[in-house]
């Protein structure tokens, strides 16, 4: 595709910041789309580039992981996918520096791919990448601090997942530690598609945004445009993985996800 | 917020007039045994550990919660286990041989302990669901045995090769109400079987209760799995000290403690059991057996995975490898946090054995004592038996995790319905021989 302008090799899009391009986005009034795109599939970048395009504020990368608790039948199937591809952390990094898309990119992985790389080499990794910000689901409050550290040094930003579990001391302290954006959490549950918005979606939005100015964008629980929409009369935004994933891999077509990242892109304009 | 932050700085261990710290005492910080364990879950998760947290060491202070347990343990489960003295296969193997007989315990293996012991905490919690996983089934058996018991709803994850190879048990668990859920990703077997108990359990914390079965996982199971497999520890001690005579501390003969101990370890909930009743005497040698296709201290580095940082078996860039064990109960590419805190500070050993070892194993102590045991445990048997010459003269007590009738049709496909097969290690066919396989770590 045309829009991936391969440069020599020079992060690119660093200087981005989730915080800032969300942000300005919703201060003029926008609702956020963020899709989740599996990286080390084949042609991944076109993907992301396609979604840029599509009119998505930002987009979240998968590195895959052998043991992906917190997701869903698709995105294991899409994981695996990569990973019998010959995906590893290092290909995937390695791939995004050349993606210049003018939007910021987020990495979602799990803690032992960034524990073995080691903290804070993965953190300037990162940046070298041109990548943003990161989303690890399985390093929670208590275990955020050795990556923190290394993430606010290397300046990436570390986005927090806020669950309809947790009670309004600890949200607090979740959205006081996010960077970027705070994830918020649908539904309990793991990625999917789901028939309809779980109730707990606007009700955990609602409360997130109660405590804080940062950017809330709601994910886990959102697979279509209407669920968009109707989360988004509470939350800033959504991030949405398994329907774009499904339909990336059903079509066999990266830009296939860009046509749907369009259709959410719209709906949200439309509201 | 509870009481698992306050319990950081002055825990039981850490007031500053307290007793020296146990060496298999309470983890610190947040569930850390040294460098090892922690809470790396997803944050869905992380209030229902800080609660099970404090609701277990609410229970476990509690006299009531324990009596109701004890009774339970008594004249449900059958406890205490006998330690039984091997004479023909002592005499053999030229050491004093004991057994801690696990194997004798209602359902079959020693998960019950723990499995009572959670049970009965999920319902003090309100909780009306248990889930699990399993691996060879004795811990999804038991789960399912008391969730009959305790009338709660019981879901078993459990991976689809261990479904096949483990036919027995996946009908005793319907048998007793139970469902059994085959988990199809990955490797199909107990590490998958872990994600999809984890997955499930993200989406109905609020009113099932994940039963772990191993001292693995994030905190507070490492610890909490530990407090209930004590008993065996416990009830070893006692009953050696009673009978070779407890006399003499000072002398070794008299002292009342085993030169060694032995238990298998694929997550290692039996050997932190036993171990936790001797770790405290240093004269008192402890040795974890691991499957040598799966050895996690062995073999692994330290990883994260299932919630906990501790050895594991993976690839350069972080990727779990499978793990390859005739023991579907053993075969797990990680580890439980507090041993590789155990090894590391060299209070215990991890060694491990070879399929073919564990097979001999299996089939010396059926004929030497008429014990038939679980595949598992005959890691702990074949460890002994092959290192017999170093423990000459000494006293060993091995855990005997489990039986292995749910064993019997497997070894029958290696083995052949005859035996004729059997004469040594190394005559089998190679495909058996799958214990130095598994080096590549690539996925299928």
């Amino acid at each position: 595709m045309n829009a991936l302008n391969i440069t020599d090799g020079g992060g690119s899009s660093s200087g981005l910041s989730l915080s800032v391009a969300l942000g300005s986005h919703i201060d003029a009034g926008g609702k956020c789309f963020v899709p989740y795109l599996t990286g080390g599939l084949p042609g991944w970048q076109t993907g992301v580039a396609a979604a840029a395009e599509a009119g998505a504020q930002a987009v979240e990368i998968g590195i895959p992981f052998s043991d992906p608790v917190m997701d869903g039948p698709v995105i294991q199937a899409s994981s695996q996918m990569a990973l019998d591809g010959g995906a590893t952390p290092v290909s995937i990094l390695d791939e995004a520096r050349s993606i210049d898309v003018g939007i910021p990119l987020a990495v979602m992985t799990y803690a032992n791919l960034v524990y073995r790389f080691g903290y804070e080499r993965f953190a300037h990794a990162l940046v070298s990448s041109g990548i943003s910000g990161a989303i690890l689901p399985d390093i929670p409050l208590e275990e955020v601090g050795p990556w923190a550290d290394a993430a606010d040094g290397a300046g990436v930003e570390t986005v927090m997942l806020a669950a309809p579990t947790a009670d309004d001391d600890r949200l607090t302290r979740v959205v006081e530690r996010a960077r970027g954006f705070v994830y918020t959490v649908g539904l309990l549950g793991i990625t999917g598609e789901r028939e309809s918005l779980a109730a707990t979606a606007k009700v955990i939005a609602r409360r997130v945004k109660a405590l804080t100015d940062k950017p809330v964008l709601v994910g886990v629980g959102v697979s279509t445009p209407a669920q968009a929409v109707e989360v988004c009369e509470v939350a800033d935004g959504v991030v949405v993985g398994s329907a774009i994933v499904r339909r990336i891999i059903e079509t066999g077509s990266q830009e296939a996800g860009g046509e749907l990242v369009a259709e959410f892109v719209t709906a949200l304009a439309r509201g | 917020m509870n009481g698992s932050e306050s319990r950081q700085d002055d825990g039981p261990e850490g007031g500053t007039n307290a007793e020296p710290r146990k060496i298999m005492g309470e983890p610190t910080g947040i569930g850390r045994f040294g460098d090892f364990g922690g809470l790396f879950v997803p944050e869905t998760l992380v209030p229902a550990l800080q609660e099970l947290d404090a609701a277990f060491h609410e229970a476990w202070a509690d006299r009531s919660f324990r009596d109701e347990l004890d009774d339970l343990l008594r004249e449900y489960a059958g406890r205490p286990s006998p330690l039984t003295e091997c004479q023909r296969l002592g005499e053999q193997l030229g050491i004093r041989l004991f057994l801690k007989r696990e194997d004798l315990n209602h359902t079959g293996s020693h998960k019950i302990n723990n499995v009572l012991g959670q049970a009965l905490l999920a319902k003090r919690m309100g909780k009306s669901r248990l889930l699990a996983e399993t691996g060879a089934g004795q811990h999804g058996v038991a789960t399912a045995t008391a969730a009959a018991l305790l009338d709660m709803e019981c879901l078993v994850y459990m991976g689809e090769v261990d479904m096949a190879r483990q036919e027995l048990n996946v009908f005793r668990m319907r048998l007793l109400g139970a469902e059994v859920t085959p988990a199809v990703s990955g490797s199909r077997t107990l590490k998958d079987a872990v994600n999809e108990a984890m997955r499930d359990w993200v989406s109905t914390v609020e009113y099932s209760h994940y039963c772990l079965g191993s001292v693995m996982g994030p905190h507070p199971y490492p610890y909490m799995v530990r407090e209930f497999h004590r008993v065996i520890g416990d009830e070893a001690a006692a009953q050696f000290a009673e009978r070779v005579g407890g006399s003499d501390a000072n002398c070794a003969e008299l002292s009342g403690l085993p030169d060694v101990v032995v238990a298998c370890v694929g997550g290692g909930s039996n050997a932190a059991g036993i171990f936790s009743g001797f770790a405290e005497h240093p004269s008192v040698e402890l040795i974890g057996v691991e499957p040598a296709g799966g050895a996690a201290i062995g073999n692994g580095v330290p990883g994260i995975v299932h919630g906990m940082l501790s050895y594991l078996k993976q690839d350069e860039f972080g990727q779990v490898q499978e793990a390859e064990s005739i023991s579907a109960g053993l075969d797990y590419p990680g580890v439980g946090p507090e041993h590789s805190h155990l090894s590391d500070i060299g209070r215990a050993r991890y060694e491990s054995v070879t399929d073919d070892e564990v097979i001999d194993a299996f089939v010396l102590l059926s004929r030497t004592e008429g014990i038939i045991p679980a595949l598992e445990s005959a890691h702990a048997i074949a460890w002994v038996a092959r290192e017999h010459e170093q423990l000459k003269g000494r006293s060993v007590i091995v855990n005997l995790s489990g039986r292995g009738d749910k064993d019997v049709a497997q070894m029958m496909d290696i083995m052949g319905s005859t035996l004729d097969g059997h004469t040594s290690a190394g005559e089998r066919p190679a495909d058996h021989s799958s214990a130095d396989a598994n080096t590549t770590g690539e996925r299928k």
